[in-house]
């Protein structure tokens, strides 16, 4: 009697009991789909945190003026300027664990197109700015270094900005727009980058030369940087050592003697995107464990069932041995009536977390990610649950002495 | 073996269950010769032994003590696999109660026994096919048991017992869930299988069924009270002798 006979066996007494069948199947369905669409959501909640990771930059560290951790007699000194144009120039120069650096000077100002105005974040820099903050330009390109240097009238359009000013799809590059009524040439239109974790539209900006925006927006360039400087760490060393070295470079030109508090600060995002990651790798992780425990008790409505069905059948086993079944022969059978109903379960299991994995994906606008290895392992799983959960019944099955078992009422 | 033609030999057999503490002796010694083609019914009341007796015939238990040659091998202390083979290849089972399986077609319930012998798909149905033909339902195939009547549903159960092409039928109290009428329609299938060459033994309880074999076995106390042979009543009935020839 090979396998095949076997499972036909089965899939006939299961198929006897079509609505217990179903009921039984449905603890592995529901546990399987579980472990597929947590999966998934874990997954996509990653991915989501991935990408707010890769638009804010890559090793990113932000230098602020004063002190963040200042008490309140200090109250004054975050609004001083403290760090200087020679200090972004050490930066750049001096330190090799600092990859780029470049100075941000913001200011919101009101922008006129010819029949359309706005009011957002215009930002003084440099085109480094642009590679640490990984953005690349969707139309035209970056103003230059010799933009900066000749405090040439270009600017750079964020998505949302361009659209407010010009109108959806439309090409501003080449136009002008004025900023404080001195008319700028639209040099280029940055890629759409989206929101950062806080909600805030990095697209909703504009960006001239850090050179022109001193002269023409702030009044004139200043002995000290009058906003914040943007680095990026090289990758091989990291942000630790890169906020290390800018510490010890700019306390060293700052003549901080040892006690005294910085009078700057930086600020890790890196750090703090991997903090994320990690609270979300815990609750994906929570959720799988949760999903796998509903797998578990699925299995264990098989076994139920499995048992509820031996005795219920106590005859046709005691038939099944007079006529010459072995032992072996009704251990297999109900074994794999158990596994079918695992598999069966387990398949209709990956139909329905699917489906449920593209909802979630819908409602949370997630990016849809299935792991074909959590396809695979759930149902590897749910058989594994079916031969464990289907192996104690069979046994007792197939251990039944023909003769109480004929005799059995 | 000194006759090839006894089938079935128990020398001095007893077999004692443990209840709890106390030892039930159902056979206190039973010795028993059984022919090929012979039409054997065991009577005796209840306690008597006999379905004892007959769980050992039927390979479905050993004897405690005491040897059984069944086919001229012994089979008092074989393996719960090879009594499973013999059960499957020499026996045949006819039960009371019939014990087809529920929502299962005839013809499905008598291909049951060629699953466990390992027969091919085509040969199981046509032999089922055949079985169902010799017991006259071949036109009820596709009925499940709660479409049949009493009498046909023995008649599948026959079936079944037949399809392996065994040398004895064991049948326990086969007659006990019929009427009259049907139960004289079994009896007349019986003869005509023990005209085959096939060995019939039956429990029963009922002087009236006992008539139909040619021999019948006493039991009382775990002991054979007495052993005769007799001419066999005929069983008349004009519908299934027409279709046990057929």
């Amino acid at each position: 009697m090979n396998v095949l006979e076997t499972f036909f066996v089965a899939a006939r007494a299961l198929l006897r009991n079509k609505t217990r069948s179903f009921l039984t199947a449905l603890g592995i369905i529901i546990g399987v789909a579980a472990v597929i669409a947590m999966v998934a959501m874990g997954e996509g909640a990653k991915a989501n945190v991935a990408e707010a990771i890769a638009s804010m930059g890559t090793n990113l560290l932000i230098v602020l003026p004063g002190s963040t951790s200042a008490g309140g007699a200090r109250g004054g000194f975050g609004s001083q300027p403290t760090i200087t144009w020679d200090d972004l120039k050490a930066i750049q120069t001096e330190l090799p664990s600092v990859k780029e650096a470049a100075p941000v000077l913001t200011s919101a100002v009101q922008m006129l197109s010819e029949d359309q105005n706005w009011t957002t974040r215009v930002s003084g820099t440099t085109p480094e700015y642009f590679d640490i903050r990984n953005w690349p330009m969707e139309l035209g390109s970056r103003f230059t270094q010799s933009d900066v240097e000749g405090g040439s009238k270009t600017v750079i359009l964020g998505q949302t900005v361009a659209e407010k000013l010009f109108g959806t799809n439309a090409n501003p590059v080449g136009q002008t727009v004025r900023i404080k009524n001195i008319p700028f040439q639209v040099m280029g239109v940055a890629a759409r980058k989206g929101q950062s974790a806080a909600g805030m539209d990095y697209d909703d900006a504009a960006f001239v030369p850090y050179t022109t925006f001193a002269a023409k927006v702030q009044g004139g360039l200043l002995k000290y940087l009058n906003g914040i400087i943007f680095v990026s760490a090289s990758a091989s060393v990291g942000t630790e050592r890169a906020t290390a070295d800018i510490t010890a470079l700019l306390r060293d030109r700052h003549h901080l003697r040892a006690g005294v508090e910085d009078d700057f600060s930086i600020r890790n995002l890196s750090e703090i995107a991997n903090a994320q990651e990690q609270a979300v790798g815990t609750i994906s992780a929570l959720l799988l464990s949760i999903a796998l425990v509903s797998l578990a008790v699925g299995g264990i409505g098989i076994m139920n069932i499995m048992l509820v069905s031996v005795t219920e059948r106590t005859r046709e086993i005691g038939v099944r041995m007079a006529i010459g079944a072995r032992p072996v022969n009704i251990l297999t059978q109900f074994l794999i009536e158990a596994l079918t109903l695992a598999v069966a379960g387990g398949i209709a299991g990956i139909a329905a977390g699917l489906l449920a994995a593209q909802r979630l994906a819908v409602t949370f606008s997630w990016p849809m990610k299935i792991r074909p290895d959590v396809i695979v392992v759930a149902v590897l799983f749910s058989g594994l649950v079916g031969i464990g959960f289907g192996l104690y019944p069979a046994y007792k099955a197939s251990r039944l002495d023909p003769i109480d078992a004929l005799r059995y009422e | 073996m000194e006759n090839p033609k006894e089938l079935i030999i128990l020398e001095n057999v007893t077999k004692d269950y443990r209840m709890g503490d106390v030892v039930v002796r159902a056979l206190r010694g039973v010795s028993l010769q059984v022919n090929e083609g012979e039409f054997l019914a065991v009577m005796g009341a209840s306690g008597s032994g006999k379905s004892t007796l007959m769980n050992i015939l039927g390979c479905l238990d050993r004897p405690t003590t005491g040897t059984y040659f069944l086919g001229g091998k012994e089979v008092s202390n074989l393996t719960r696999n090879d009594l499973a083979r013999l059960r499957n290849r020499t026996l045949g089972f006819v039960f009371q109660s019939f014990n087809l399986l529920p929502r299962t077609s005839a013809l499905e319930n008598v291909e049951l026994p060629l699953i466990y012998s390992g027969a091919s798909r085509q040969e199981r149905r046509r032999r089922a096919e055949r079985a169902l033909q010799r017991v006259a339902l071949s036109d009820r195939a596709d009925h499940h048991p709660n479409q049949l009547s009493g009498g046909q549903q023995q008649r599948v159960a026959i079936a079944r017992a037949l399809v392996a092409d065994p040398k004895i039928i064991l049948a326990d109290e086969p007659t006990g869930n019929l009427d009259s009428r049907t139960s004289v329609e079994v009896m007349a299938l019986f003869q005509e299988l023990g005209r085959q060459g096939i060995t019939v033994i039956l429990v029963t309880h009922e002087a009236d069924i006992a008539r139909y074999a040619s021999r019948v076995v006493m039991m009382r106390d775990g002991l054979i009270l007495s052993d005769r042979r007799q001419q066999p009543a005929r069983a008349v009935l004009v519908e299934a002798e027409e279709q046990v020839s057929a």
